[in-house]
């Protein structure tokens, strides 16, 4: 970044916050019961712990193979679910097409999928449709729909109004305006912004399996709780391969579409 | 380019391996939706279920106990504060030298900028969760193994944009610095940080507001905060309260993002 930064001398009240922070940091650190000892402890077990993770085993790669399948289909289908969703909702939420009355909810109504984990989610679905990977689509679609639908609504928002005007003067319908004068100007940031949620999913779907929501996270949390260490580090080793898998799969999409 | 070759040409937007590129990508997109449609283990009748579901939740959850808030959710609320502001300043801590040992215009050695990346990607990649699970098993359950869950992770998000940051500094002031015989510490300090200190703040307030959301889920791992409370309260089916919880976290989080806003229009 080469703005230039205005360098401001030290006011009495910033140096008064900083010494608040301070204290409070101090406070909080205490409040860890972080004693020597209890450090010494923890170093020695970590010591095992390392020990015990390596070498990785992959003897029972079929079940590791089936989590990640189960994981990536889930993330696939959360993501799709979640731009079929958010599309809508985002429409709705964007200020330039609706008005007020319209954008305060769909407005809202991201906020508060956003403002949850998609583990906490994944808990309230685990609940209300039982096991498996149909809780955690759903738990990821929400997640999607928080992230996806303000994005969205906020690259709708950074339209040109001409073309929208242009073609809402022909006497075209509202969906043809949608269709011809705000989805062209958007669609290439949409793709990109699909394709990060996509990213984001892979790697919430390795995780909300610690609830029981399908995928490779349930396999994860067992061996955790079986002291299973070196099946452990071969899970954590095969998620870590699969997301920089899509990492690289998803920046090539975003080169496709750049043009 | 003569008018008579423009007139008789037949235009397009894209070149035709645009064209084939854009289309394998669709195709992938259709293909990858369809094979998880018909792979994936959803059981139909629990689809159909789902709604009636899901309204019988939230039937059970109403009213929120409100009562339940300052017994046992506030304490837990501020643990999870603790957790997320403490975890924060650790992996700024760590991220920053580790910043400046990536960024590839301050540190010139090809082979401490890759071990420097490779940490941060390791970071990055392993979750706050999976880092919770590894240190209660090392330090025990409490908000000490939150604590630091939070930092790891942390560090691979704050290092990786610290060092972007740092590489598209300008070299002007550091290039001066270094002519007029300042010692390292000095260029660090006075060349680099000034150009970059906008970004950092940026980036730790919002990497506070993400470590928020964490901290709170932390705790089903038994990891200390909020999210024990949660867990307890779902365990024993006690749904009132579990609303409870999850107003709570509604507002905190909100209030989270209000104020992270606000400092940010205020400092940079």
């Amino acid at each position: 970044m080469a703005g230039v930064s205005v360098v401001r001398p030290a006011s009495w009240p910033l140096r008064l916050a900083w010494a608040a922070f301070a204290l409070y940091l101090a406070y909080a650190l205490s409040h860890l019961e972080l004693t020597p000892a209890r450090f010494l402890a923890g170093l020695e077990f970590g010591q095992k712990f390392l020990a015990k993770l390596f070498p990785p085993d992959f003897q029972r790669w079929e079940l590791l193979l089936k989590g990640l399948k189960e994981s990536l289909e889930m993330a696939i289908l959360a993501s799709a679910l979640g731009v079929v969703v958010s599309l809508p909702v985002s429409l709705l939420a964007a200020r330039n097409l609706m008005p007020g009355w319209v954008t305060w909810p769909a407005r809202m109504l991201m906020v508060v999928c956003r403002s949850f984990h998609p583990v906490i989610v994944a808990i309230l679905f685990v609940k209300a449709v039982g096991f498996g990977a149909l809780a955690g689509i759903l738990a990821l679609t929400v997640a999607s729909l928080g992230f996806l639908g303000k994005l969205f609504a906020e690259a709708i928002e950074e339209i040109s109004l001409k073309q929208v005007e242009a073609i809402r003067s022909t006497g075209a319908p509202f969906m043809s305006v949608i269709t011809y004068g705000v989805l062209p100007q958007v669609h290439a940031r949409f793709i990109g912004f699909s394709s990060y949620e996509l990213d984001a999913n892979l790697r919430n779907s390795t995780l909300v399996g610690i609830v029981g929501a399908g995928g490779i996270g349930g396999t994860l949390f067992a061996a955790f709780q079986r002291f299973d260490y070196d099946f452990v580090c071969a899970i954590i080793l095969s998620i870590i391969a699969m997301i920089v898998a899509g990492e690289v799969l998803t920046n090539a999409v975003k080169r496709v579409f750049r043009a | 380019m003569t008018p008579a070759t423009v007139a008789g040409r037949e235009w397009r937007r894209f070149t035709p391996a645009e064209r084939f590129a854009r289309f394998t990508v669709y195709f992938t997109i259709v293909a990858a939706i369809v094979l998880s449609v018909r792979t994936v283990e959803v059981i139909p009748e629990f689809i159909a279920d789902a709604p009636e579901q899901i309204a019988d939740l939230f039937r059970r959850m109403w009213p929120p106990d409100f009562a339940y808030y300052p017994l046992e959710i506030h304490p837990a609320l501020l643990d999870s504060m603790h957790i997320a502001t403490v975890g924060t300043v650790l992996g700024i801590a760590m991220a920053l030298p580790l910043g400046f040992l990536a960024a590839r215009n301050v540190t010139p050695f090809a082979w401490i900028n890759w071990i420097a990346r490779l940490v941060l990607i390791a970071a990055r990649s392993v979750n706050t969760l999976v880092f919770a699970l590894f240190f209660v098993a090392v330090f025990g359950p409490g908000p000490l193994a939150g604590t630091l869950a939070i930092a790891f992770h942390s560090i691979g998000f704050l290092g990786r944009l610290f060092s972007e940051a740092l590489e598209v500094s300008s070299a002007g002031p550091v290039e001066a610095l270094g002519a007029a015989g300042a010692p390292w510490p000095s260029i660090v300090v006075y060349g680099y940080w000034p150009q970059v200190a906008p970004a950092f703040w940026a980036l730790a307030l919002f990497r506070w507001d993400i470590n928020v959301r964490e901290s709170i889920v932390l705790g089903l791992v038994g990891a200390g905060g909020i999210g024990m409370v949660l867990d307890n309260a779902l365990n024993l089916f006690q749904w009132t309260r579990v609303a409870m919880v999850l107003v709570a976290i509604l507002a905190v989080v909100v209030v989270a993002e209000v104020i992270v806003t606000y400092i940010r229009n205020r400092i940079i």
